[in-house]
């Protein structure tokens, strides 16, 4: 569902992204771990189409109509309601608003409230309403459970099994290995703009995964 | 470095050249009747005041190129046409009051052609302070090239908002319709100075896309030291 | 990209801003204030007895709605940098000329707004008639109002990714204004002195050139300042 073909991008002289090349099917989550600065953030703006790599091409099927974005900015209107941002960003997609999408994460009692009146954990929340709007089949996450209370944590968990769960695809990308393993299928490891590498998560833990990653990035 | 060195033998060639123009200007061109010896300033004033103006159509040219093929050249030559722009608008601005005040009798006036010159300098800044207050080169090649795009597009505005003040501008006497109205030797030193300005635009370019590559080598050097 | 589709999405986006600055009302009562302070400012800075209203009338109101808007303009994509809701806009399944096209019209009703303030205001502080004039008072501020807002929408997608966007917009800004601000204030200057309209007929025409090739050049040019 998702492709990445020798991807090669640079800020100045800083290499973000240097050869990345891999490919994401259908049911399979990718969680990509990295520090700070690996390029996780730009491959994944590549991914979406925010940036055009200057060399290598990203494809993904059925194009941007099918990507939801959690980033770790909200992408909300602070002043609007939960309701107006959701109606919002539906109407770029020219879709109606889907009525069972509150529910689902628990907005509806706070849907008629302002943005900025509400905690972070629940603008966290919108903000993954948000991403399902259009009702995506390919996942891009950055860093989707920095700030998240346990509540939201728990219900975008729920919702990324259940999105993998029928058959769409996900790429998650994070420097916290604790919290991107339990969900990932295949799981990488990214330093300087390359793939270290790239494994079915195979039964792994968090703890072996994390041991992987600190030797990977040594 | 060879592009620099050779950068600086053109302008070397072409600033002996202008010395030269200036000479056969003083000595052997005559004197024009009813303004004397300051009109010999013209000389300087319209070449400058030519390829200020071109200058800035060459930006918006390669701009455009820019945008379709985002190599980064293109945005390296707009820089360097910008920065010499900026210069000999500098000339028309100081050599016009220069000649202004013994001819109009006044240092400055909003005439049309020394306020079309003042906008065209203020655009060249424009494009150098925005440059200047982005780091990211591909983020400042492309909001440069948008600028510049936008600069070209605006002279011909410009032309037309301040041409409709009544001016004390002398008329053009070369570039009209029409033969031009000047005697020869005047029209052969003119065009002479016109040569080596250009000369002097192509020796300033060459020497400021150097500089500009030669920094952008730096920079990338610098990186690999410290990784 | 299929033009109904161009202008619905760009009306999304703009009542999308508008509702935003309904909300808050804080940007746009303090240009209003703003276009009173300097209103007033003018009649304290000039000599009553040198030089007729009339004559004056045409610049102050230029002069006035040039600042006001150069201060409206940063608005509308600070709006979207906030929570990096541009990001989500270039993301969604909408033409980039959607998205320029959405905030010129979200600028335009603003700066509009403080214009329709700053005209009866000017009236009323300087004595002008205006009322026979209006409707070609109107068409001159248009047309004026479009072709700067247009260059400023377009150069403040780029201004406010860097610092002192506050400054750099207006120095990049005002070059672009003068022409279409001296075309307004000739032509504001003969309609308020009563002379007959069709002495104003080719200052509109030029204010319509510009209108056309900026806001073309604006939509074609605006991808480049988001595309990465």
């Amino acid at each position: 569902m998702l492709q990445a073909e020798g991807l090669r991008h640079s800020f100045g002289a800083v290499k973000a992204l240097d050869d990345v090349s891999f490919s994401v099917q259908a049911g399979q989550t990718l969680a990509v771990f990295g520090p700070n600065g690996a390029g996780k953030t730009t491959l994944l703006r590549v991914l979406a189409g925010l940036i055009q790599p200057q060399r290598g091409r990203a494809h993904v099927d059925g194009g941007r109509r099918a990507i939801g974005w959690i980033g770790h900015q909200p992408q909300l209107y602070a002043q609007l309601t939960v309701r107006e941002n959701l109606r919002f960003w539906a109407s770029l997609y020219d879709v109606q608003l889907p009525a069972e999408l509150l529910p689902r994460l628990g907005l509806e009692e706070h849907a008629d409230r302002a943005v900025r009146a509400l905690s972070r954990g629940l603008v966290q929340r919108v903000a993954i309403a948000r991403a399902l709007v259009q009702d995506p089949t390919v996942l891009l996450l950055d860093e989707p459970f920095t700030g998240l209370d346990r509540v939201a944590a728990e219900s975008l968990s729920r919702l990324l099994a259940h999105h993998a769960a029928a058959g769409r695809a996900s790429v998650l990308v994070t420097h916290n290995v604790e919290e991107g393993t339990g969900l990932a299928t295949h799981v990488a490891f990214m330093r300087a703009g390359r793939f270290v590498d790239l494994a079915p998560r195979a039964g792994r833990g968090a703890q072996q995964v994390g041991e992987d990653y600190r030797n990977a990035i040594a | 470095m060879r592009m620099l060195r050779a950068g600086r033998w053109i302008t070397a060639v072409a600033l002996v050249l202008l010395a030269g123009v200036y000479v056969r200007a003083l000595a052997y061109t005559p004197i024009e009747q009813s303004q004397g010896l300051a009109q010999k300033i013209f000389y300087l004033h319209v070449p400058a005041a030519i390829w200020a103006e071109m200058a800035m159509i060459l930006v918006g040219l390669s701009s455009v190129f820019y945008l379709f093929t985002k190599d980064p050249r293109l945005d390296r030559f707009a820089a360097a046409s910008a920065e010499v722009g900026t210069i000999f608008c500098a000339i028309v601005l100081t050599t016009g009051p220069i000649w202004g005040k013994p001819i109009w009798g006044t240092w400055w006036t909003w005439d049309a052609r020394l306020t079309f010159t003042l906008f065209l300098f203020l655009l060249y800044i424009g494009y150098l302070l925005l440059r200047g207050a982005i780091p990211d080169p591909a983020m400042r090649a492309r909001y440069a090239a948008v600028l510049g795009i936008c600069g070209m597009c605006e002279v011909p505005f410009i032309h037309l908002s301040v041409y409709m003040f009544p001016t004390l501008h002398p008329m053009p006497i070369v570039l009209k319709p029409g033969a031009p109205s000047l005697p020869g030797s005047m029209l052969l030193t003119w065009a002479l100075s016109l040569g080596v300005f250009t000369l002097l635009y192509v020796g300033f370019v060459v020497q400021r896309y150097a500089l500009s590559y030669l920094r952008e080598q730096l920079e990338a050097a610098g990186e690999v030291g410290h990784a | 990209m299929r033009l109904p589709d161009l202008l619905r999405h760009a009306w999304t986006v703009a009542s999308k801003d508008l509702l935003v600055e309904f909300r808050s009302r804080t940007a746009i009562l303090s240009a209003a204030v703003f276009v009173v302070l300097v209103l007033v400012v003018f009649n304290f800075g000039r000599d009553p007895t040198a030089v007729s209203n009339v004559d004056l009338a045409p610049s102050i109101l230029w002069v006035t709605f040039t600042f006001a808007a150069i201060l409206a303009l940063n608005r509308a994509f600070q709006l979207e940098l906030e929570n990096q809701a541009l990001d989500g806009l270039l993301l969604a399944p909408i033409d980039r000329g959607s998205i320029y096209l959405g905030k010129l019209m979200a600028n335009l009703v603003f700066v509009a707004t403080i214009e329709v303030i700053g005209v009866p205001l000017l009236a009323l502080f300087f004595n002008v008639r205006v009322l026979p004039y209006l409707g070609p008072l109107v068409a001159i501020i248009a047309l004026a109002t479009v072709g700067f807002v247009a260059v400023g929408t377009l150069f403040s997608a780029m201004t406010v990714r860097t610092r002192f966007a506050e400054l750099l917009l207006p120095v990049l800004l005002l070059p672009f204004m003068i022409p279409p601000l001296s075309w307004a204030v000739l032509a504001t200057g003969r309609l308020l002195a009563d002379r007959p309209l069709s002495e104003i007929a080719g200052w509109l025409n030029m204010l319509a050139v510009y209108d056309i090739v900026f806001v073309t050049l604006a939509l074609l040019l605006f991808p480049a300042t988001v595309n990465e």
